[in-house]
């Protein structure tokens, strides 16, 4: 290798491609409700929230603030809650991880479980609240998805993590 | 992790605008969901367009999915058969033997109904099948009851249609793309049908719960006793649904309403049916002046 061919700073992925990285990924997680399968109760983790806090709690400029809306857009195409649910509650759960940073600026794995959990539970929460009447019987369900979901986070920002990897090594 | 360094901006003007900015835009996100989210709820076919543009592309890529993970789970099922084909030859002819004077039976009573209807100069109508495909995906992640069903407007299928298995209802297309339509199951919140007690007739709503159930409600009077194995059918009020497919069988007594599976099983199901509107709705006239 001569010096003329050893370009230390340059990265092999071109910059757009990195960038649509993060993007792609949620979108794929959002398609998981495309699996063939007719649940009779919700039990399917929200792939596509696992994936975005994922991104924003490991890799923090991963994704613009703003991403939030148009990838919730995407979910609720695909996921059957009324269309904007998503938009509303993954955009807000972004501003309060936000407000959640300015505060707490050294952080452990563990609060970032903390964080996500919390912001699971939210969407969660609100998002059942938006699509069906108060007096359906989807709660016990609905704690059992919020508990499920939790527990694949540190499954998710392994997955996350290890892209990211590649990301920067390519 | 230590506190993230690159967000200060410095004083590159045009760096903490872009930073003012999209603060301003995920801001700005949160209100367009809140917009959106209060028109879908208002209007919800709003923006069923939309989401049925993306089924279109997610319904091909879940056949595809469906057929070869049944092709692979269907290998060690097919090792069995063929140990076991000579019991179960020896088993179905038995079944069709006792089946067959029972069909005897009931072709004769189909004539004797038809000549019956010809008598009283009643105009019936027969549920047509459009089409039978199969449901491909659902809303699993969701607290609503959806399905997508891999047939839509190229195949004749329009909203309101009925969709049923061979053992019960299973529920109603709600909107249509043209390869996919999605499918209102009866254990959603929001699914209501007029059913039917088959015993006496006794008219009664089938309300989903949510949880993959329904609740039988009685509509008439109050202190209605109901009995475990009661079959209720749709009563065809309504005019959607055709009279007599049935909806479900009580596992529990009750008074006045009672939660119950339904009959045809959705996680399970092999091909499912859309039929005509029973009724359709006559076009509003317009008004004369």
């Amino acid at each position: 290798m001569n010096s003329i061919e050893y370009r230390p700073f340059q990265s092999g992925i071109a910059p757009s491609r990195a960038r649509a990285i993060p993007w792609v990924s949620v979108m794929l997680g959002s398609c998981v409700t495309a699996i063939p399968l007719i649940a009779t109760v919700p039990l399917l983790p929200p792939v596509g929230l696992l994936m975005l806090l994922s991104w924003r709690l490991l890799a923090r400029f991963s994704l613009r603030h703003w991403a939030a809306g148009p990838l919730g857009l995407f979910d609720d195409l695909v996921s059957g809650q009324p269309l904007g649910s998503a938009v509303l509650l993954w955009s807000t759960s972004f501003l309060l991880i936000e407000m959640i940073e300015a505060r707490l600026v050294f952080r452990d794995f563990w609060q970032d479980w903390l964080i996500a959990g919390g912001a699971i539970a939210f969407c969660l929460l609100l998002g059942r609240f938006v699509a069906v009447p108060v007096g359906a019987h989807v709660d016990a369900v609905l704690l059992a998805q919020i508990v499920i979901t939790a527990m694949l986070f540190p499954l998710t920002a392994r997955l996350v993590a290890w892209i990211d990897r590649k990301r920067d090594a390519e | 992790m230590a506190p993230a360094r690159d967000r200060r901006t410095g004083f590159s003007r045009r760096r903490q605008n872009s930073v003012f900015f999209s603060y301003v835009l995920a801001v700005a996100g949160a209100i367009v969901g809140a917009v959106l989210l209060v028109i879908s709820t208002f209007n919800p076919p709003a923006f069923a367009a939309l989401r049925m543009a993306a089924a279109s592309v997610t319904v091909p890529v879940s056949s595809v999915v469906a057929v070869a993970v049944d092709g692979v789970a269907s290998v060690p099922e097919n090792i069995g058969h063929y140990f076991f084909v000579r019991r179960e030859n020896a088993e179905l002819r038995e079944v069709l033997k006792r089946q067959n004077a029972l069909v005897l039976r009931a072709r004769a009573l189909v004539m004797e109904n038809r000549h019956l209807h010809r008598l009283l100069n009643v105009r019936d109508r027969a549920a047509e099948t459009v089409v039978v495909a199969r449901l491909v995906s659902s809303s699993a992640s969701s607290s609503r009851r959806f399905a997508l069903l891999n047939a839509g407007r190229w195949s004749g299928v329009r909203p309101g249609m009925p969709v049923r298995a061979a053992d019960g209802l299973v529920g109603r297309i709600l909107e249509t793309g043209p390869n996919a339509a999605r499918v209102l199951l009866l254990s959603d919140s929001d699914s209501i049908v007029p059913v039917q007690r088959t015993r006496d007739g006794l008219p009664a709503v089938a309300a989903g719960r949510g949880d993959g159930r329904i609740d039988i409600r009685a509509v008439s009077g109050t202190n209605v006793r109901f009995q475990r194995g009661d079959l209720f059918v749709t009563s065809g009020v309504g005019g959607l649904y055709a009279p007599g497919i049935p909806v479900a069988r009580l596992d529990a007594n009750g008074i006045d309403a009672v939660a119950s599976a339904t009959l045809a099983t959705p996680d399970s199901l092999d091909m499912a049916m859309v039929e005509r509107v029973y009724m359709p709705m006559p076009a509003p006239v317009a008004a004369t002046p």
